[in-house]
């Protein structure tokens, strides 16, 4: 095992609070130095390109609808066209918009949401730890996509509500991660050690917890924007999301009410759930990508 | 283990159930008057609407009467009558209940056996084309919608080449021989959506499973042991793979919420008559009694899991000690 050569140095580096740090220059080689980070950069850049642009670029009305339903790939429809006759490369350009939007957004509030409290409650222990941990229990118990849904029925449908109800329900797992490590390590020796010698509760999360905290942060970031992002999805799939916009979800969900399986209308199934998983997967990986840059760890010594 | 921390836990659960009673009547109170279901009863007339206010006690007051009424009757499994079937929800919920813990059951156990063998294996052969490819498979199946994974299988094995049924959980109209054949027919019925439920848990449980295995690989322990020149393959399975469980233990308690949202949208779709799809017909029929009942069964269960998990998690880790 490549890693296990210099387990003593990282350690010595721990306990001497060396930061760890994400400067700039560095971030463009942890983000374009590997054939997966420049796939993954490309496809991400691609999705927000189609996002902005998607509409311009589309060969036709997405909401237009045709005698010609359900007709497989042609070169007037190149992934064919939908129970309504419509393109469906037309509302596939179109759909990029409300996955980027709601995704990234809502995991911007959850992640944030989901690392304060889970690192105070786990550092700080005792009765904010109670009331924290019990808040948490509170957002895990009541199972997240039936609470969205009854949450996204109550308030009418549109971007800000999917945005808000995915952002509000979905950071209790990062809370709890974060929290069972910042209890594991403040069980630590160089924690341990660094207490004894006087250190203050600032310096203790500045230089020992947070540093070891931070990769699960990032990969759970990682996991809210493909959460944000399914969320989403699933949402649409089952009838929930902004009726006035076209997303994947609802692509989803009206082939699969039309029979499009039993049609084996393979090009108006594929294509949507397609683009959620790249767009997952891209953004999941460049998520990978800096745990490796910040847990040296993780990274593959080659 | 000490017996006193093992209470506690206990009884936070409790409690914790108990506010999750108590949340889940104020969030569907609070979500509007039942009574505006009944106005879409055609030409119902004010005393019709009167009476069945009166039937569903919601003339009462809220906090002394309704909330009084309602804990009593949660205490007593009796959770209300559903608006939809006119059938009592506990009674809806009895019948589902086996099928969902039947396709959750099978597709989490799969998705943990299968998923952390994978990540130990990667994690082995860390940055090899195998791992490689293990991690583009994990990565692929937990990116990818479980509907759309559903959807595909349907229209692959059941319509491409039908060799499988497109839904369901058993043929209907069918008098089986014996219990053989029956078992077999739900069996060949459960093949997709367990399919679906474990592809989509499986890509979560490897990542866990290789990145904690990455972590265990670089302590100072497995050096020695290698280093007493015990085999590779024990230093793994008896030293490595017990000390990287522990983010496990943690992720199967979160991933219950995951297997909740699994099982409404892979149940709708396969038409598998458990609690999701129960589910979602109540919120497409604004059913609430049966969404309230359904809501505190699964949250009861999470609950469960969260508590076996801890002690899980307490027997497995002694650097976290109970307060």
């Amino acid at each position: 095992m490549s890693g296990t050569a210099t387990p003593a140095g990282l350690d010595a580096r721990a306990a001497a609070g060396a930061p760890v740090e994400l400067a700039d220059e560095r971030l463009r080689d942890v983000l374009l130095g590997t054939w997966r980070g420049r796939i993954s950069v490309g496809l991400l850049g691609f999705f927000i390109f189609i996002a902005i642009f998607g509409s311009l670029l589309a060969p036709d009305d997405p909401y237009a609808s045709s005698l010609d339903v359900l007709a497989p790939p042609s070169w007037a429809h190149p992934l064919g066209t939908t129970e309504q006759g419509s393109d469906v490369l037309s509302q596939l350009l179109v759909g990029a918009r409300v996955s980027i939007v709601v995704g990234f957004a809502a995991a911007a509030i959850s992640a944030l949401l989901g690392s304060i409290v889970g690192l105070t409650g786990g550092y700080l222990g005792g009765w904010p730890d109670r009331i924290l941990d019990a808040l948490e229990n509170w957002f895990l118990v009541i199972p997240a996509l039936p609470l969205m849904i009854v949450l996204a029925r109550l308030l009418d449908p549109s971007l800000g509500v999917l945005i808000l109800v995915i952002g509000l329900t979905s950071w209790a797992g990062t809370g709890r991660i974060v929290r069972a490590q910042v209890l594991t390590l403040r069980e630590r020796a160089f924690v341990e050690r660094a207490k004894a010698l006087g250190a203050g509760d600032t310096y203790v999360i500045r230089t020992h917890i947070l540093p070891n905290t931070l990769p699960l942060i990032f990969a759970n970031t990682v996991l809210i924007v493909a959460v944000a992002i399914l969320s989403e999805a699933a949402l649409s799939f089952l009838g929930l999301g902004d009726p006035s916009r076209i997303s994947w979800g609802t692509m989803l969900e009206n082939a699969f009410d039309s029979g499009a399986p039993s049609a084996e209308a393979w090009w108006y199934v594929i294509p949507p759930g397609l683009c959620i998983t790249l767009l997952v997967l891209s953004v999941s990986v460049i998520g990978f990508l800096f745990e490796e840059h910040i847990n040296p760890r993780l990274r593959d010594d080659r | 283990m000490s017996g006193r921390w093992l209470a506690g836990k206990a009884a936070a659960a409790v409690v914790t159930l108990v506010f999750v009673i108590v949340f889940n009547f104020f969030l569907f109170r609070v979500m509007g008057d039942p009574t505006t279901q009944f106005t879409r009863i055609p030409n119902i007339t004010p005393t019709e609407l009167a009476d069945l206010r009166s039937d569903y006690g919601l003339d009462k007051p809220l906090l002394t009467g309704q909330f009084v009424d309602y804990i009593g009757d949660t205490a007593s499994f009796d959770l209300g009558t559903s608006q939809r079937s006119r059938r009592a929800v506990w009674t809806e919920i009895k019948d589902a209940l086996p099928w969902t813990l039947l396709l959750v059951g099978v597709g989490t156990l799969l998705a943990t056996l299968i998923g952390s063998w994978l990540g130990v294996i990667a994690a082995t052969r860390r940055g090899r084309n195998s791992d490689n490819g293990l991690l583009g498979f994990s990565l692929f199946t937990y990116a990818a919608p479980e509907y759309w994974i559903g959807i595909i299988l349907i229209l692959v094995f059941a319509f491409w080449i039908p060799i499988l049924p497109a839904g369901l959980q058993m043929t209907p109209g069918v008098e089986f021989s014996s219990w053989v054949s029956e078992v077999t027919d739900v069996a060949e019925h459960l093949i997709l959506p367990a399919t679906a439920m474990t592809l989509m848990l499986l890509g979560q449980y490897f990542l866990i499973m290789r990145s904690s295995m990455v972590d265990v690989l670089t302590e100072d322990f497995i050096t020695v042991k290698r280093a007493t020149g015990l085999p590779w393959d024990r230093v793994v399975s008896r030293h490595a793979v017990p000390n990287a469980l522990l983010p496990l233990v943690t992720l199967s308690a979160i991933q219950f919420g995951a297997v909740v949202g699994g099982a409404i949208t892979i149940e709708t779709i396969f038409s598998w008559p458990g609690l999701g799809e129960l589910t979602f017909q109540a919120i497409n029929d604004k059913d609430f009694p049966v969404l309230q009942g359904v809501f505190l069964v699964f949250s009861a269960g999470v609950i469960f899991a969260n508590l076996l998990a801890d002690c899980l998690y307490f027997y497995l880790d002694p650097r976290v000690k109970a307060d």
